[in-house]
């Protein structure tokens, strides 16, 4: 694994976090959906696999929009 | 009847012969339909066991009359087997992966037993059998009994071969009975099926609900497809039989199965790929199974998706300019037919009775009454005067469509939303729906023999709700980009350019003229001028009459050259348009200003603050009033429009012999070796590049001596200049040089070896030999530049043809992707499911329809507003 290349490093990569606990109850409340209700993102993903992130997770995802300037979309993770 | 339930779910199977059996009440013998006393034959196709369809008669099974038999199967017994069409792809995986003789599936216990496991407990279990398949491929011993396996071969559309025998379905079918349950599942068939189900030995008829006979007014019945191919099916099953019975020769049972085969084949396709489609007596190709359910036409998407509705109609479509925005004119015969449904109250109970007593020949009229116990008296049979009397509250009047009804209007393909708008109905004599010119542009449509269609709604709250959201008015701003799709077309540019341009002065009875077409009934302002006692008044005096109070705007007009220095207010084209106060005071009013689906400056701005009403209002007097200035002040045009004096002909000749031998010089310069190439390019390239070069300069240069004298006072000119209709392009093509044709973006170069015609020397390569037109469309082509246009002609046709065919495809896929979506009230986009597909609309969650061109606010515009004054680019 050492020298491999690390995807979030790229610039076309926008920026992925896991969400707490205490935050993925907060979106959950906020859009008054189950887990499954968002879109989902593989764990086979090449970002989630460098951050870490396992089935079940909720990714936050950060990047520029061109309508908006800077948008947030959220990810669940499912196997795959 | 029993009430409408939800369907839970449903079971896709294939059924068992024994099952087929079960299900039918008669086994069918005879291929007689009927006797000589038209009443049907028993065990025939036509059985009253199988259900009744006509008037008066019972159905033999369940005893109810044509409305609520829901119909019987019954069944034929196959004299032979034959496969299925639908299922030869499982029949030939199955044969050529199990052992021709013991029936085991062609892996050894232990490999099966894996995939058995693999299989174990997935849901989709059968993906695992493509595996299953691809392993057996390559085993040619049996490993459970040794035999050796032979190639086995399928020829469409239902031949199997091994080696060189060929199998008959009698063969295939004995060896599916073979295969066990455990090993045909490892092949993808579901457990509770058995594989040699796929070869029939028996076969369903559906019951004549499924295909009725029509009786013509003749008198002659006339059977559905369907019934025409069972007749098929039972007259060879028949004849098979009785040679079979015979003893008759192999050759000739072998015939018949094969005609059996074919016959059962296309009763469940009549589109196999390689079998002739069985034909009517006719000639017409046969409607069988799945050709009821595919396609466009078929069940799915005639039917289920899409049905034929009542209260609808549809006609050639032709201008009214005196129309309103939201009329549609009505023919007065369709206004008779088309009806609205009008409760009696208290309050319109006289106007109902009218309505009865003329009945329905006389258009304000009525064709039905429904009493309140429902029942429907037919007002051309009726005593319309005593029905009149005793009409009260409560009843219900189907009146005829009157003017001011609400309708909806569409033209196909409906691309977008303003292509089904509601209109208000004005009826007029003629044959014709009559539609103001302003919404052509939203429906696409022209008057050159289009056809719309009408919705007449029925409930107070589809009027109210097609009033609501969908009138014209409500359509002016797109929802596409935010602005003003509605607007004037064509004559109502120049027109309207014609009377504000500098220098119209009107006569008090010409102004008053003008705007009593426009229907304006406010007196005049002062005049502008008093010359010799005579009071005028300016165009820009009289359209200013049609703008609210307040309005102010700046913005440069269409004509406006693009000058270095703009002069403003001094524009010597009179292109910088001032409106104070609702008073236009400089420039003048063009496609900028108005058209549909250009700028319009002035439109956007009264719609973003006047809003939708003052707006159409505004449309539908300044159309009016740009059509009586163009006729007052006199507009037309011809083709010596299009002339140019003999010294600019000379001109503009020279500069094409110029280019000619430029390209010559080029083509020698190529031929000597010595041509630079461009980087990337290889020297043939770079040739034709700069070729390419030369001659679109020269025709853009032909066009520029031209255009010098295609002045303003030319009417072709005024129509290119304002937007109104045509381009400079068009002008310079007709009247300097019509340049270069090309097919995807090159040079013509085929048709003959080298040349593109026999006219030419091999290879060359000067502008002539490869599509350059030099001549004018006014003056006229020669014969091979006609050819050469031709072809370039030709690309533009097959693109569009091409074009819509793809892009039709596209929108259908699109549609059916996202017709579920919508924007909830949190601001995110959610699917059917609650699924988010965005967080936020657009990521910013911005109405495209309340936005300027994306963005929330047009910065510029508001300080231009502020500041009076269009900034410089
Ligand atoms: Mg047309
Ligand atoms: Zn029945
Ligand atoms: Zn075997
Ligand atoms: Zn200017």
């Amino acid at each position: 694994m050492g020298g491999e290349f690390d995807p979030r490093r790229h610039v076309l990569v926008p920026k992925h976090e896991i969400l707490s606990e205490e935050e993925v109850k907060e979106i959950l409340a906020r859009y008054r959906i189950k887990p499954s209700q968002l879109p989902w993102i593989k764990s086979s993903d090449p970002v989630v696999k460098a951050i870490g992130a396992n089935p079940g997770d909720i990714l936050k995802i950060t990047r520029e929009s061109p309508t908006a300037g800077k948008a947030v979309v959220y990810r669940y993770v499912v196997k795959g | 009847m029993r009430p409408p339930r939800a369907i839970e779910s449903i079971h896709f199977t294939l059924l068992s012969p024994d099952d087929i059996r079960r299900i039918s009440v008669t086994r069918i013998v005879t291929a007689d339909t009927y006797d000589e006393d038209g009443f049907p034959i028993e065990r025939g196709l036509m059985d009253r066991r199988l259900g009744v369809v006509d008037p008066g008669l019972r159905c033999k099974t369940c005893g109810s009359g044509p409305r609520d038999c829901p119909g019987h199967f019954g069944h034929i017994e196959l004299a032979r087997p034959v496969v299925h069409v639908n299922y030869v792809e499982p029949i030939f995986d199955l044969l050529r992966s199990t052992c021709r003789k013991c029936g085991r599936i062609l892996l050894s216990e232990e490999v099966a037993t894996k995939f058995r496991e693999e299989m174990e407990g997935k849901k989709s279990w059968w993906e695992v059998s493509d595996k299953v398949l691809q392993s057996v491929s390559k085993v040619d011993k049996c490993p459970h009994c040794g035999e050796k396996q032979l190639e086995i071969k399928f020829e469409k559309p239902f031949t199997f071969l091994e080696g060189k025998n060929r199998l008959t379905p009698q063969d295939i079918r004995a060896r599916l009975e073979r295969i066990p349950t455990e090993d045909s599942t490892l092949l993808g068939v579901s457990p509770e099926i058995r594989p040699e189900w796929m070869v029939l030995t028996v076969l369903l008829v559906p019951p004549v609900t499924v295909r009725p006979s029509i009786t013509l007014e003749t008198g002659v019945r006339s059977e559905d497809d369907l019934t025409h191919k069972l007749v098929d099916i039972i007259r060879i099953n028949q004849r098979l039989a009785e040679n079979i019975e015979a003893g008759a020769p192999h050759l000739i049972v072998e015939d018949l199965w094969e005609l059996l085969q074919y016959h059962v084949a296309t009763y469940f396709s009549n589109e196999i790929s390689g079998v002739p489609p069985a034909r009517h007596r006719s000639g017409r190709v046969l409607r069988t199974l799945s050709q009821r359910l595919k396609g466009k036409e078929g069940r799915f998407r005639g039917n289920l998706s899409g049905k034929r509705v009542d209260f609808s109609a549809r006609a050639v479509v032709s201008p009214d300019p005196c129309l309103k925005l939201d009329e549609v004119g009505v023919p007065e015969q369709v206004a008779r037919v088309l009806t609205v449904r009008t409760r009696v109250t208290s309050f319109n109970i006289e106007e109902m009775r009218e309505y009865v007593r003329r009945g329905p020949k006389v258009h304000p009229g009525a064709n039905w009454v429904i009493s309140p116990d429902g029942k429907r008296y037919d007002l051309r049979y009726a005593d319309r005067e005593e029905l009149a009397k005793n009409l009260e509250p409560g009843y219900v009047v189907e009146r005829h469509l009157q003017n001011g009804d609400v309708v909806l209007f569409n033209r196909q393909p409906s691309l977008h939303r303003m292509s089904i708008m509601a209109h208000k109905v004005r009826v007029m004599p003629g044959r014709t729906f009559r539609l103001n010119l302003c919404v052509c542009p939203l429906y696409n449509a022209d008057f050159d023999g289009d056809e719309m269609n009408l919705h007449v709604p029925q409930s107070e709250e589809a009027q109210v709700e097609a009033k609501v959201l969908m009138a014209v008015q409500n359509q002016i701003i797109s929802p596409r980009f935010g602005g003003p799709i509605i607007g004037g077309v064509q004559d109502h540019i120049t027109g309207v350019y014609l009377l504000t341009r500098r220098g119209t002065l009107l006569t008090k009875e010409q102004a008053h003229q003008l705007l009593i077409e426009a229907g304006v009934t406010a007196s005049l302002p002062q005049p502008a001028v008093v010359r010799g006692g005579k009071e005028y008044w300016t165009g820009k005096q009289i359209f200013s009459q049609l703008l609210p109070k307040g309005l102010n705007i700046t913005y440069r007009a269409k004509i406006c050259a693009g000058c270095s220095k703009c002069m403003k207010e001094e524009c010597e084209k009179d292109a910088y348009v001032v409106v104070r106060d609702g008073e236009l005071i400089h420039g003048v009013i063009d496609a900028h200003g108005y058209k549909a689906l250009d700028k319009c400056e002035l439109l956007d701005e009264m719609v973003r603050e006047y809003g939708e009403e003052v707006t159409a209002e505004f449309l539908n007097k300044v159309t009016r009033l740009s059509i009586a200035a163009a006729r007052m002040l006199g507009f037309t045009t011809s083709i010596d429009d299009e002339d140019i004096p003999p010294i600019t002909k000379e001109r503009i000749e020279e500069a094409l012999e110029k280019a000619r031998k430029r390209v010559e010089q080029l083509i020698e310069i190529y031929n000597r070796g010595e041509l630079e190439p461009l980087p990337g390019r290889s020297l043939r390239e770079t040739l034709e590049m700069r070729i390419m070069e030369v001659l679109a300069e020269v025709r853009d240069k032909a066009g520029e001596i031209a255009e010098k004298h295609l002045s303003l006072a030319n009417p072709a000119v005024i129509m290119a200049r304002t937007g109104a209709r045509g381009s400079m392009l068009n002008l310079t093509q007709m009247a300097a040089c019509v340049g270069q044709q090309s097919v995807r973006g090159e040079r013509l170069s085929r048709g003959y070896v080298g040349r593109v015609l026999p006219h030419f020397k091999p290879g060359d390569l000067g502008a002539e030999a490869r599509g350059f037109v030099s001549s004018s469309y006014k003056e006229g082509l020669r014969p091979i530049e006609f050819f050469f246009h031709a072809m370039g002609g030709r690309e533009g046709l097959v693109d569009t043809a091409v074009r819509t065919a793809q892009s039709g495809y596209m929108q259908r896929r699109l549609i059916n992707a996202l017709q579920d979506l919508r924007v909830e009230y949190d601001g995110t986009v959610r699917d059917d499911r609650g699924r988010i597909v965005q967080f936020l609309y657009g990521e910013d969650g911005v109405d495209p329809m309340r936005a300027d061109n994306g963005k929330p606010v047009n910065v510029s515009k508001i300080v231009r507003k502020i500041i009076g004054v269009v900034e410089e680019d």
